[in-house]
């Protein structure tokens, strides 16, 4: 086993190297410009681009021509919600998203309020997930665009997308949705989630970074977007620029990967995450994993180990890569937005650990990082005075804390 | 983050930890910080009334490694200091010692508000035993 150990296949993913295989010719041999229509270097170019269009659309269950190239998620959730804001401004102005959204969703939402827009932030319920009541009846003749995550990036909940596009359809709102997370992982069909807006990105699914894309529906109802980025008029005119044909060659690649194998993945690496789990239940008390554990992605867990801090935990596990949701590993300095969302208090927030297993995690690489964790966190408690006053049998919840 | 060589030797080798009987009178306990802030620490000091000064101090500290170096190199400050020295001990030293990037700093000003909570602690015991007349042990000698 070769240390350190990656365990946060939810912030990147190393490049499979199949997919790097595929992308170095058009680094060198094949580097034409897709958009050179009158000589074989474009043609060569132009091909490879549309190849890789068609593997994303069929990762996504959509028609090759509703996929435009960007250069990742949060172009593509900038482009579906301020080109649908822009687009649609004289049928509404009023978004509904949810608060535990990715930034580039959130922020992008707070900036169309600047400039005049209407955004409600759906709470979720204790399990992670938006009540579709609440979607309901935030709806207003004004509404023109839903936009709720596939999957989240700290906690790996599943929304209901096919609900939410359903509802979405019924009342003639657009619905966009974020399935960074989520594409090439779990099957997702963008006809079974009703979905007229979906965001990817290459690196979460084994691809280069700085590449994605947005599926646009064309066909019932064809959506139409307001260029963000303007000039050649490339990818049907909502996202000009010349393409990054060895990306976007890496990014079909990767899904056409993603969709042969996925099914056989999602079951190895649920198994291993299971066992992750398991074992972190049976070696420490007092441990609680955030979000729903059914409406789950297969890779995904986030676990607070409560009264240890998460960055004095990483500190003594430099040689496992993972992530937490606590204040001090943020550059905001505050704890994780998305698990205060979910109501379990602060403190669960300061002592929470993503783990993001992945193509090329191991049953070996779960048992170091349970054994290695375990007596992190065992150590950590040992110094810990909340856990000395728990054990005491003192209430934390009544005590009268001095905060700074 | 890069942590100080002397923040990760005090994370892998905390001086000091454990705790004090918190019902001696000769014990005062400083418990500062907020659960949902992210630290909270928990400084002990045990003190020679004869002589002012801290014979023992022990911490325990929930929060980052600069939040449980910081409370550890304080114990080993105070152990053998008077309490006026020890109320002298700014953050700021603490700051200098471990070398805390700008983001660490409240971790030290928790360390010295740890202190001072300790040894106010000890201070409110001592003068409930002399209202209360109850003389503080058979080491207990005048107090002025």
């Amino acid at each position: 086993m070769k240390l350190p150990i990656y365990m946060d296949y939810h912030a990147t993913t190393p490049v499979d190297p199949r997919v790097l295989e595929a992308m170095l010719p058009y680094f060198t041999e094949h580097f034409g410009n897709s958009a050179s229509r009158n000589h074989s270097f474009g043609w060569a170019a132009e091909e490879a681009v549309e190849s890789a269009r068609k593997q994303v659309a069929d990762l996504l269950g959509a028609n090759a021509k509703e996929i435009i190239f960007t250069s990742g998620a949060t172009e593509s959730n900038n482009l579906a919600i301020k080109g649908a804001a822009e687009m649609y401004r004289e049928k509404g102005n009023h978004i509904i998203t949810c608060v535990i959204e990715h930034k580039a969703v959130i922020d992008t939402c707070k900036r169309l309020e600047k400039q005049g827009a209407r955004v409600t932030y759906l709470p979720v319920q204790k399990d992670g997930r938006i009540s579709l009541d609440d979607l309901r009846a935030a709806i207003t003749d004004k509404t023109i665009l839903i936009s709720i995550m596939a999957a989240n990036n700290e906690i790996g909940v599943l929304q209901p997308v096919a609900e939410i596009g359903a509802i979405a359809k019924e009342k003639g709102i657009l619905f966009h949705t974020d399935a960074v997370q989520a594409a090439g992982k779990v099957p997702f069909d963008v006809n079974q989630a009703k979905a007229d807006l979906v965001s990817i990105t290459a690196h979460k699914m084994y691809g280069p970074k700085g590449v994605g894309a947005l599926f646009v529906r064309r066909r019932n109802p064809r959506v139409l977007l307001a260029e963000q980025i303007s000039g050649g008029g490339h990818e049907r005119g909502m996202r000009s620029g010349t393409l990054n044909v060895p990306g976007i060659v890496g990014l079909g690649k990767a899904a056409a990967i993603c969709k042969a194998e996925m099914a056989a993945e999602a079951t190895r690496l649920s198994a291993l995450r299971d066992r992750l789990n398991a074992k972190f239940h049976q070696n420490l008390d007092e441990i609680y994993v955030n979000g729903s554990m059914e409406h789950r992605l297969p890779h995904s867990l986030n676990i607070s180990f409560a009264y240890v801090e998460g960055e004095s935990l990483l500190m003594g596990i430099n040689d496992v890569a993972v992530s937490s949701g606590s204040a001090c590993t943020s550059a905001s300095l505050e704890p994780s937005y998305v698990l205060k969302a979910l109501g379990a208090g602060d403190d669960l927030a300061h002592s929470s650990i993503r783990f993001g297993l992945g193509r090329w995690t191991t049953e070996e690489e779960v048992d170091y990082v349970v054994d290695k964790l375990t007596s992190v966190v065992r150590r950590l408690r040992e110094m810990s005075p909340l856990y000395e006053m728990v054990k005491e049998g003192v209430d934390l919840s009544k005590m009268q804390w001095v905060a700074h | 983050m890069a942590y100080s060589d002397k923040v990760i030797d005090h994370y892998e080798n905390p001086r000091n930890v454990g705790s004090l009987p918190k019902d001696d009178a000769n014990v005062g306990t400083g418990l500062v910080g907020a659960p949902e802030c992210g630290d909270v620490m928990k400084l002990q000091v045990k003190i020679n009334p004869h002589t002012g000064v801290i014979d023992d101090a022990k911490f325990k500290t929930f929060g980052c490694g600069s939040a449980i170096a910081s409370s550890s190199l304080a114990t080993e400050w105070l152990k053998g200091k008077t309490v006026d020295q020890a109320l002298a001990i700014k953050n700021t030293d603490i700051v200098t010692e471990l070398a805390l990037p700008p983001v660490k700093i409240h971790c030290s000003v928790l360390a010295e508000d740890a202190i001072k909570a300790a040894i106010a602690d000890y201070q409110k015991k001592q003068q409930q035993d002399d209202k209360a007349g109850v003389p503080v042990g058979a080491h207990a000698g005048p107090t002025a």
